[in-house]
């Protein structure tokens, strides 16, 4: 078997070299968190703990209101695609109906449409519509292209549940609503967890789709874009550190937890 | 992340399921469907619509009524064709690189790794992290690592790889760097998981019948691993052909960088030339769903859609 890997050791250190290089700008975005920098974070000036702990003293607090902005749109859009995504991953793989390979059609399209279409094409809907854009019309945004991430993710967590917990659950006399409360949903739950967390994640890191339809509000990548021309602070890097401490703690809990999953099946069977 | 969860629909059984109470398939549906068709379908014939419309009598900037003025994409192909042939063939590029790059880690982490799931856990975790810091600021900590003063750029130009007065940010360079960093969890996932399926028997059988390493990777790995490959493909070239921050002024693009993406951002929210931008999208969309078309056709991965 290692006769077939492309040299005893080319591979490992091609392997760890590539993920040192996928490391670079995060650490570099880490580093520069502590840089005791003025109004533009491009120099080294030395280290300061000062950004961590005060991060919303900077422009009257401009960066924590746009960090505020990105978690309020990131958990309303997340709720909504979530409940939707659901409903229609539980009915594809469930039950059959007419219509389905368009139903498919519509849900792959917003995930092979470039982001700037589906910025231009609502922000051009809102227009003729005359809605004006504000904190709604990007949650609205952030739903449509979350939907079908979200289907894609539980669909595959539907098809692997056994229909025969919920018949035993109905044979036992359980009613729609109990069997779907007591069997069919806890079972879905990683899934459902897991789309969650994607939609909330394309929904804060979303740029292009934001600045088409936001009109006057800032969220935090938009604060980086607008930013950009003039410096940007040393608190926004502060936030992106935090949040992928964040993630990357979330992330690495639900790989033990499932390991430990794994582990204790392995026993009992 | 996102791309993982893509990649596995490949593997989604697909076997009818059974015919029971459509009226509750119906209530299940409806409310998501509803909200595509009128967020997503309905924006895309306003987008046609907008594509077409005439200026305003009055001359007014960023008015306009509704018309058949087909004249705007033949103008915006006139102004803007270096601009469109420019992102293809940067996300091109992009790709291509993004794949070379790619295989041979996923195939680390899939195949070699597989015997230490705990290391296989770890690395996959290294390739989804970048995307857990901002995009934008991923792609700012580039340019300033690319800079004119920083390490790598001065150290080149000492050895006189690089001559005293290049540049390496503001260029076709960076922006295709850019595009081929950003992307590249893209490819790595649904390369990851196909290779992670592959089964070994394979090539110990092509190994058994006296082919050449290289000749078993050509003909059996390469065919085994092509839905990861169409799948990574897609989702960088999709994305790298619409993006407009990576070429965009600010970040590692310059003034004869700019792609499709940045001009229809300028028609749209700059210029407010509605009909130019509109029918940039209608360009941009239709081109992709053209070449996805036939991509998925030739690779014979029609089941990924």
């Amino acid at each position: 078997m290692t006769r077939l890997s492309l040299g005893k050791w080319l591979l490992p250190l091609y392997a760890a070299l590539a993920l040192i290089f996928l490391m670079v700008p995060i650490v570099y975005t880490f580093i520069f968190s502590f840089n005791d920098s003025l109004k533009s974070n491009i120099t080294w000036r030395g280290f300061t703990l000062d950004k961590w702990l005060n991060v919303c003293a900077v422009q009257n607090g401009a960066v924590c209101e746009a960090f505020g902005n990105s978690l309020i749109i990131g958990l309303a859009a997340t709720l909504i695609a979530t409940t939707l995504g659901t409903m229609i991953a539980i009915a594809l793989v469930r039950y059959r109906f007419r219509f389905r390979a368009g139903t498919s059609l519509l849900l792959f399209l917003p995930m092979a449409t470039p982001e700037v279409v589906l910025g231009a094409g609502l922000a051009a809907q809102f227009l003729s519509l005359g809605v004006p854009k504000d904190m709604f019309t990007i949650i609205l945004a952030h739903t449509m292209f979350c939907i079908s991430f979200v289907v894609v993710t539980v669909k595959a967590r539907v098809a692997g549940l056994d229909p025969a917990l919920e018949e035993a659950g109905r044979d036992l006399y359980g009613s729609p609503g109990q069997v779907f409360a007591r069997i069919t949903f806890p079972l879905l739950l990683p899934g459902i967890l897991a789309a969650a967390l994607l939609s909330f994640a394309l929904s804060f890191d979303d740029f292009i789709i934001t600045n088409f339809n936001s009109g006057a509000v800032t969220t935090f990548p938009k604060y980086i874009y607008i930013s950009a021309s003039r410096g940007i602070p040393a608190e926004a890097n502060v936030i992106a550190s935090a949040v992928f401490i964040l993630a990357l703690v979330i992330v690495v809990t639900a790989q033990v937890a499932a390991a430990a999953r794994a582990k204790r099946r392995g026993r009992l069977g | 992340m996102a791309f993982a969860a893509f990649a596995s629909t490949a593997a989604a059984p697909t076997d009818a399921p059974p015919r029971r109470r459509s009226r509750v398939a119906l209530l299940l549906l409806l409310p998501g469907i509803l909200y595509l068709v009128l967020f997503f379908l309905a924006p895309l014939v306003s987008l046609i619509l907008t594509s077409l419309q005439a200026p305003s009598e009055f001359g007014d900037i960023g008015m306009y009524s509704y018309a058949f003025r087909w004249e705007n994409y033949v103008e915006v192909i006139a102004q803007y064709w270096p601009h469109i042939l420019r992102s293809f063939g940067y996300a091109l590029i992009a790709t291509v690189l993004a794949l070379l790059f790619s295989y041979p880690l996923a195939y680390f982490i899939g195949v070699t790794a597989r015997r230490w799931p705990l290391l296989q856990s770890l690395m996959l975790v290294l390739v989804i992290a970048p995307f857990f810091i901002s995009f934008l600021l991923r792609t700012l900590a580039w340019k300033q690592l690319l800079s004119d003063e920083s390490f790598l750029v001065t150290s080149l130009k000492a050895v006189s790889l690089l001559a005293p007065d290049a540049h390496l940010t503001g260029t076709a360079f960076s922006v295709i760097f850019g595009l081929t960093y950003n992307f590249i969890p893209f490819m790595t996932l649904p390369l990851y998981t196909t290779l992670e399926r592959l089964d070994l028997r394979y090539l110990e059988a092509g190994n058994d019948l006296y082919a050449s390493r290289f000749h078993t990777f050509r003909t059996v790995t390469i065919p085994l691993s092509m839905p990861g490959i169409v799948a990574g493909t897609l989702l960088t070239f999709i994305p790298a052909a619409g993006d407009y921050i990576n070429a965009s002024r600010d970040f590692l693009g310059g003034a004869d960088t700019q792609m499709i993406g940045n001009v229809i951002e300028a028609n749209f929210l700059v210029l407010l030339n509605y009909p130019a931008a509109a029918s940039l999208s209608i360009i941009l969309m239709t081109v992709i769903l053209v070449v996805v078309g036939v991509y998925v056709k030739r690779s014979g991965t029609e089941e990924l859609l």
